[in-house]
C-alpha cells in the first residue's frame, strides 16, 4: 500500500505540473480586445509639442480635488511658488519632458497612462480598484476599493501608477482620461482641450490610427514610421508619434504579447472551472484517509 | 481522540530567559516603527519608491517566509500521503512554526499595504477580481492560516483540558481581596473550561482530517501562485527568473524548503532546548530532499536551455551572479544530502538544511527582488527602519515559538520514537501541564 500511494503521490504532482506546463500553450481564456470598435484614444505627437506643459498645469487644475493631487515644490524654490514636477508621482498624473540628442536634436514627450487594451494594472488588481470601461477603453481607478498592494506598478510595463509615499492615507495616482471631469463635462480630456500646439488630437481609436498612419506617409522624414501603443503589450489607448526611436524618449521596447494575458492563461487553466483544486482536495483526502485507516489499524488501534 | 497522548510533550524551563528578552527587544523596536509607519506613510519608513513598489517586506516577509514557513505542508505530504507516520511526532512543531510564517506574513502585508482599511475588500464577492494572481494568493493565504490554527487547536485543547491551572490560582490568590470575589467561582470556571476543552476535543478530532487535507492543498495552490504572481512583470523581470514554469519551480521550491526547514528546526530546538537530536527522522526526511531540489534544477535548467537563455548565466552581471549563488547555495544542500553518512550527523544535516533554505530563499528573492529592474533611474535598498520591522517580525516568530512550546505539548516525545538512555522524558513538565503526561493527538 505504502508504494501504491506514492505513485498516486507523483502522479498528482506530474498532473500539477502538466496543468503549470498546458498554461504556457494553447488555452486562452482572454477576451477580445474591449470596444475595439468603441474606444476612444488620443494621439500625441512629439513632433508637435513645443513644451508649454499646459497640459500638466491643466490636467492638475481639472483633477485636483478628486485625486487630492498637490503642488510639487522644488528644493531651490524657497518660496515654494512653483508647481514644477519632474516625473509622475503621487501628485501628478501627466508630465512633459524634454529628451535632448544634442544642442540641436530634441523632442518634447508627455508620459501619462498608455490605457491598455489589456492592462496588466486591471489584470493585476485583487480588488477591483483598477478597471477599464468596456465601451471607452478608459482605464479608470477607485480609491475607495483599492487596498493599496501596488501590484498594479508591478505589473504595469510602462511604470505608469503611481503611489503617495509620503501620505498616511495614500492612493494610487494614474490618468483617467478626465472621466469624472473634463470628459464628462465637455467631452474632451483636459491636456487634449488645453494643448496650444496641437500636439494633442482626441477622438476614436481606430480613426487616431488612421490619422497617425496618413502622418507618417505624408512626410516619412519627420516622423520614425511606427505607431507607438497600437501593438505594445496588445495595443493601448494613447498613440505616439515621434522623430526619435521611442525607447529613447522613454517609452520602453515592448513585445506585442501581452504579459497580463499570458498571466492569466496560466491562472485560468490551473484553476479552470475550480476544477483541478478540487480534484486535487479529493485525491488527497482519498488517499490520506486510507492511510489513515491503515495506520490505526497497524498502530493497534492508535490513531493518527 | 485516540487512546494515545504520548506523542507529543511540553518542553520544559523557564519561559523568561535571557534569548527571551533579547527577542523582546526586538520584537518592540520593530513594532514601534510599525506604529510610526501608520502615522507617516509607507514611503517615511522604508527605501520603496514608484519603480521599486515592493521590498524586503514582500520579498522576504510574504515570498520567502511563507516557504520557510512550509514544513508542515511538506511534513503532511509526507505523512498522510506518502503514509511515513514515523514522520508524525515531527509535525507539531511544524505546523506552529508555519502558524507563526503564515500569520505574520499576513500581519506584514497589513503593515505593507498602503490602503489597509479597504482590505474587507477580499470579502465582498462584488469585489473579487478573478483574474488576479494576488487575489488567488490572499485568499488561499488567509484561509490556510486559519487551518493551519485549527491543526494546531488539539495541543491547545489538551491543555486547556489537563491543566491544573497553577499559575492563574496563583494570580488568583494574589488578586484575590481586589478583582475575584471568590476562589470557587473561579474554580468552576475553570473547570468549565477543562470540559468545555474536552468536549471540542472530541469533535475537532472527528473532522480534522478534512482540515489536514485542505492544509495540503491550500499551499498547493497559493505557493505556485506566488510564482505566477510575477510572470504579469513581463520584462521588468530578468529573463533568467521569468519563465511560465514559475508556479511549479514555485511549488517544488517550497517543498524542499519545507523540508529543509523541519531539519533545520528540529536540530536547532533540540540544540536548545538541550534535547536529544531527532536524527533518525531526520535522516529519512533528508533522503527525499536532493530528489525534490534535483527535480526543481531540472525544471530550472531545462527551461533555460529552452529559452536559451544559459548564455547569460556567465554574464558575470549582477543577476548571473545571485543566478549562480541560489544554484550552488541548492545544489550544495541538496548535494550533501545524496550521502548516507552525511544524513545521519545532526552538523551535517544542519548545515545543508541551512544551505537548502538561504539557496531557495534566495531563489524567491531574486524574482521578487534581485531580478526585478524597472527600468533606468531606479534604484532600491532596504532602509534601516525596513530591515528593523522585519528583524522584530522574524524575532516574534522565534519568540512565539519559544514560548508556546514551553506551554502547549509540542515537541515530539523522545521516548516515542526512539530508546532514550536518560529518562529526562519522565519529567516533561512544563508550565500549565501536569508531570508525567505526554499530550497530543
Amino acid at each position: 500500500m505504502r508504494s501504491q500511494s506514492r505513485r498516486d503521490f507523483l502522479k498528482l504532482l506530474g498532473l500539477t505540473g502538466a496543468a503549470c506546463l498546458a498554461g504556457t500553450g494553447t488555452l486562452s481564456a482572454a477576451e477580445g480586445p474591449a470596444g475595439s470598435e468603441t474606444a476612444i484614444a488620443m494621439l500625441y505627437d512629439a513632433t508637435k509639442c513645443v513644451g508649454c506643459k499646459a497640459c500638466m498645469t491643466a490636467c492638475k487644475r481639472v483633477n485636483f480635488d478628486q485625486n487630492n493631487l498637490s503642488y510639487e515644490h522644488l528644493g531651490s524654490d524657497k518660496d515654494q511658488l512653483w508647481d514644477a514636477p519632474l516625473d509622475l508621482s503621487g501628485n501628478t498624473r501627466t508630465v512633459i519632458k524634454l529628451y535632448k540628442e544634442s544642442p540641436t536634436r530634441w523632442s518634447y514627450v508627455k508620459h501619462s497612462c498608455m490605457h491598455c487594451t489589456k492592462p496588466g494594472c486591471v489584470s493585476a488588481c485583487p480588488v477591483k480598484a483598477m478597471t477599464k470601461d468596456s465601451v471607452t477603453g478608459v482605464v479608470s481607478y477607485n480609491k475607495n476599493a483599492c487596498i493599496g498592494c501596488r501590484y498594479c506598478q508591478v505589473a504595469c510595463p510602462y511604470g505608469i501608477p503611481r503611489f503617495q509615499w509620503d501620505k498616511a492615507i495614500p492612493q494610487i495616482v494614474k490618468c483617467d482620461f478626465c472621466k469624472e471631469t473634463n470628459l464628462k463635462e465637455k467631452g474632451v480630456p483636459a491636456c487634449a482641450e488645453t494643448c496650444p500646439a496641437g500636439a494633442i488630437t482626441y477622438g476614436k481609436r481606430k480613426d487616431l490610427l488612421v490619422e497617425a498612419h496618413r502622418r507618417i506617409e505624408e512626410s516619412p522624414d519627420r516622423y520614425i514610421p511606427k505607431v507607438y501603443g497600437e501593438k505594445e503589450v496588445g495595443g493601448a489607448n494613447h498613440l505616439y508619434l515621434a522623430a526619435f526611436p521611442f525607447n529613447k524618449l522613454g517609452l520602453p521596447d515592448l513585445k506585442e504579447a501581452s504579459p497580463a494575458e499570458f498571466s492569466e492563461h496560466i491562472q485560468h487553466t490551473i484553476y479552470k472551472g475550480f476544477i483541478a483544486p478540487v480534484a486535487l482536495y479529493g485525491a488527497l483526502a482519498v488517499i490520506a484517509m486510507k492511510n489513515k485507516k491503515g495506520q490505526e489499524k497497524l498502530g493497534h488501534g492508535e490513531d493518527d | 481522540m485516540g487512546s494515545h497522548h504520548d506523542e507529543y510533550q511540553v518542553q520544559r524551563g523557564k519561559i523568561l530567559t535571557k534569548p527571551f528578552f533579547v527577542l523582546l527587544a526586538l520584537v518592540v523596536i520593530g513594532f514601534s516603527l510599525i506604529a510610526y509607519r501608520f502615522f507617516a506613510g509607507v514611503g517615511a519608513v522604508t527605501g520603496l519608491s514608484d519603480g521599486y513598489p515592493w521590498g524586503i517586506w514582500i520579498a522576504y516577509d510574504v515570498a520567502t517566509g511563507t516557504a520557510f514557513a512550509c514544513g508542515g505542508y511538506a511534513l503532511a505530504l509526507l505523512i498522510y500521503i506518502m503514509n511515513r507516520w514515523k514522520y508524525h511526532p515531527l509535525i507539531r512543531s511544524a505546523i506552529l512554526t508555519s502558524v507563526f510564517g503564515y500569520c505574520l506574513a499576513g500581519f506584514s502585508v497589513m503593515v505593507d499595504l498602503g490602503r489597509y482599511w479597504n482590505a474587507y475588500g477580499f470579502f465582498l464577492p462584488q469585489r473579487w477580481q478573478g483574474n488576479s494572481v494576488m487575489f488567488e494568493v490572499a485568499l488561499c493565504v488567509m484561509s490556510y492560516s486559519m487551518v493551519l490554527i485549527i491543526e494546531f487547536l488539539p495541543a491547545v485543547l489538551y491543555t486547556l483540558e489537563h491543566s491544573k491551572w497553577r499559575r492563574v490560582r496563583e494570580w488568583a490568590n494574589w488578586l484575590h481581596p481586589r478583582l475575584i470575589p471568590d476562589t470557587e467561582t473561579l474554580q468552576s470556571g475553570l473547570n468549565a473550561v477543562s470540559k468545555v476543552a474536552g468536549h471540542v476535543q472530541i469533535r475537532l478530532d472527528k473532522i480534522l482530517i478534512f482540515f489536514i487535507v485542505l492544509g495540503m492543498t491550500l499551499p498547493s495552490m497559493h505557493q505556485s501562485s506566488l510564482g505566477s504572481m510575477m510572470i504579469i512583470a513581463g520584462d521588468k523581470l530578468s529573463p533568467l527568473w521569468r519563465t511560465g514554469f514559475l508556479p511549479l519551480l514555485f511549488l517544488l521550491n517550497c517543498i524542499f524548503i519545507g523540508y529543509a526547514t523541519v531539519m533545520f528546526e528540529s536540530i536547532l530546538s533540540s540544540y536548545g532546548f538541550k534535547r536529544k537530536f531527532e536524527v533518525h527522522e531526520l535522516a529519512g526526511i533528508a533522503r527525499i530532499v536532493p530528489w525534490i531540489a534535483g527535480i526543481w534544477m531540472t525544471v530550472r535548467f531545462g527551461d533555460l536551455l529552452w529559452r536559451q537563455q544559459l548564455p547569460n548565466i556567465f554574464a558575470f552581471d549582477l543577476n548571473s551572479c545571485f543566478f549562480l549563488l541560489e544554484v550552488a547555495l541548492i545544489g550544495g544542500g541538496g548535494f550533501l544530502l545524496l550521502s548516507n553518512k552525511n544524513r545521519h550527523s545532526p552538523r551535517l544535516l544542519f548545515v545543508s538544511a541551512a544551505l537548502l533554505m538561504l539557496g531557495g530563499g534566495l531563489y524567491r528573492f531574486n524574482v521578487y527582488l534581485i531580478g526585478f529592474n524597472p527600468g533606468p533611474g531606479w534604484s532600491y535598498f532596504p532602509s534601516t527602519a525596513e530591515f528593523l520591522i522585519t528583524a522584530g517580525i522574524i524575532a516574534l516568530e522565534i519568540l512565539g515559538y519559544m514560548v508556546l512550546v514551553k506551554i502547549f505539548p509540542v515537541m515530539p516525545n523522545p521516548k516515542k520514537h526512539y530508546e532514550v538512555e536518560e529518562q529526562e522524558a519522565l519529567h516533561p513538565v512544563g508550565d500549565a501541564v501536569p508531570g508525567n503526561v505526554y499530550a497530543g493527538k
